[in-house]
């Protein structure tokens, strides 16, 4: 059985034509069979999966509503709180850690009928473009082994891309849902900041944190988005916004929809094989119908050095929380409470988590905080009225996702600043706060998948949504044989 | 004290203090590599100076504006809220209502 379509899971299991048990085993098989070698997952419990599976197949058999997400498999990154499943954020810290209560966004799904098959792989807290920082392992490209599946979830990218779940569960603070889907061939929506409920989900830099979605298609993406999205007030800085009806907009022509092309992403950085893969692409939807132009988002810049310092900054904050006190390691044998922090934070952290609460110390400490978090602030504002001038006159933009195909394993691990530049397209949407999703456009000669970004105006992923999905309609992506 | 930004190179006792602040101890070798990969990210985000914020306010929560703020204060009511023993069940150290340290002076 092969679980990348949601619509035929969900309405096979609401109308009993197979079984969320079913379903539950064969991605319970492919995980088997394939994740030793991918490490996608950090912890998988088949037992817990499967007795899950059955809750569904009796809830359906007595349930007179179908579900929307009935017996589909999902797995979930591994910094998203599930009640009573070890949630490590990729860390040492909380290696034992076991949530008392769900996020938001895990309740919406089991509601809505969905069984989660496992957590995911990530960079520690998030922090990272590969999975290289995960305290427990690195994560493969699906479609080279000896190849990243990009980050920070890089697991949930690698795992819907090989067939072990249906859709999974992302957080994308700087780029970490569409950067590794982009190296994995699938699709990963990052929604407007405040759509999903953070509730849940552990804290990395709050005013850039959202929780996405990463699927085999737009329309599933979109399946997916609809049972997570909307207020939540468990998080004040959830919108309450109605949630738009994604399956039911995408059916909407494209014709006519105006598309920028913002310069600035395609600057010397860009290799040239994702160059002529991504103007491929704006030809194809021009082809569509739409109307190209070009666009400037001038203080595209600054993105970097301003990301570099504001998710730093409120990371140094988030982060004061593991203290060895509440919840976490604590090393043991010390003389008193200082030396405790010191030895059970400096023990359980890893270097690029270290290295982030340092930076953001410094920007935030007493006589910098204007000069350098202050400052990256009012910049981040220039970054969102470039977007909203561009949008004055286009509907979306479209842009690469990375400027590089999936990199080598080891090959940026001792260059921190050469992996935050591999951000360079990704940043500014989190910075903006819009939503942006990437989409599989095209593979190298090397044989390495390239995603395409559609960037829109906040809360109108019904619109990038719709773009998406006429687009991988008409110039669906070959599929290659995955090498693991 | 305020300094400006153009004042940005960064000395190791520098990174100790901050080091001291984080709560965050390194070897000897650790401090030398951090301090010198300190000093790369920030002549990188010295780029930010040349940003033009004269009278630009900052931005904290991205999507207000565009609908997303809302006065989020909830009614003043009484619900549950977790119990004490799920609170403590992750804790190093958990005493029977109460979360034990080390010894604090």
């Amino acid at each position: 059985m092969k679980l990348d379509d949601v619509v035929q899971i969900r309405d096979g299991v609401n109308g009993g034509s197979i079984s969320a048990a079913e379903v539950a085993e064969a991605a319970l098989r492919c995980i088997e069979a394939l994740d030793g070698r991918l490490k996608a997952f950090i912890s998988v419990q088949p037992e817990r999966v499967r007795a899950r599976a059955r809750e569904v197949d009796l809830q359906v058999r007595d349930g007179k509503t179908p579900l929307p997400l009935a017996g589909v498999p999902v797995a979930v990154k591994d910094n998203i709180s599930v009640k009573g499943m070890r949630t490590t954020c990729g860390s040492r810290i909380l290696e034992n850690y076991i949530p008392p209560y769900s996020a938001t966004a895990v309740r919406l799904l089991e509601e809505a009928g969905a069984v989660l098959v496992g957590k995911t792989n990530c960079d520690e807290f998030g922090m990272g473009s590969s999975t290289e920082n995960s305290a427990f392992q690195t994560t493969c490209n699906p479609y080279d082994p000896e190849r990243v599946a990009g980050g920070s979830s890089g697991g949930s990218a690698a795992c819907v891309a090989a067939g072990m779940a249906s859709l999974a569960l992302g957080s994308d603070t700087g780029g970490s849902v569409r950067q590794p889907s982009s190296f994995c061939n699938v699709v990963g929506l990052k929604p407007t900041y405040g759509r999903v409920s953070r509730f849940g989900l552990v804290a990395f830099a709050s005013s850039l944190d959202v929780i996405g979605t990463i699927a085999r298609s737009p329309r599933d993406a979109a399946v997916l988005l609809a049972v997570v999205a909307g207020r939540d007030e468990h998080d004040s800085t959830s919108a309450t916004i109605p949630v738009a009806d994604y399956l039911g907009e995408m059916e909407k022509p494209v014709r006519g929809l105006r598309i920028g092309v913002p310069k600035e992403f395609f600057d010397p950085g860009l290799e040239a094989e994702v160059k002529t893969l991504i103007e491929a692409a704006l030809a194809n939807a021009a082809s569509l119908g739409c109307d190209l132009t070009e666009v400037s988002l001038p203080h595209t810049r600054y993105a970097i050095a301003d990301y570099y310092i504001i998710a730093p900054a409120e990371a140094s904050s988030n982060l004061a929380r593991y203290d060895g006190v509440k919840y976490g390691s604590r090393t043991p044998g010390v003389r008193d409470l200082a030396e405790m922090y010191f030895r059970s934070r400096s023990n359980a952290f890893g270097a690029e988590v270290k290295r982030r609460i340092m930076i953001g110390t410094y920007a935030l400490s007493s006589g910098y905080y204007e000069a350098y978090y202050g400052r990256a602030m009012r910049v981040r504002t220039l970054i969102r009225r470039d977007y909203e001038r561009a949008f004055e006159n286009v509907d979306v933009l479209m842009a690469p996702v990375s400027p590089t195909p999936p990199f080598k394993i080891g090959e940026k691990v001792d260059d921190p600043l050469a992996m935050y530049l591999s951000d360079i397209y990704t940043v500014t949407a989190n910075l903006a706060g819009i939503p942006a999703i990437s989409v599989p456009c095209g593979f190298t000669s090397g044989g390495l998948p390239v995603g395409l970004q559609i960037l829109g105006r906040h809360f109108e992923e019904d619109t990038i949504l719709r773009l998406a999905e006429h687009y991988t309609r008409a110039f669906p992506v070959s599929p290659r044989p995955l090498l693991i | 004290m305020n300094r400006g930004i153009e004042e940005m190179s960064i000395s190791r006792t520098e990174v100790v203090k901050i080091a001291e602040l984080a709560k965050l101890e390194f070897s000897e070798e650790e401090m030398d590599a951090l301090t010198a990969r300190f000093q790369r990210i920030l002549d990188y985000v010295e780029a930010l100076k040349e940003a033009n914020v004269e009278g630009v306010e900052p931005t904290s929560h991205a999507a207000s504006g565009a609908g997303a703020a809302v006065p989020a204060l909830r009614d003043d009511v009484i619900h549950r809220s977790l119990p004490a023993a799920d609170a403590l069940g992750n804790a190093p150290d958990p005493g029977s209502d109460h979360f034990r340290v080390p010894k604090v002076i």
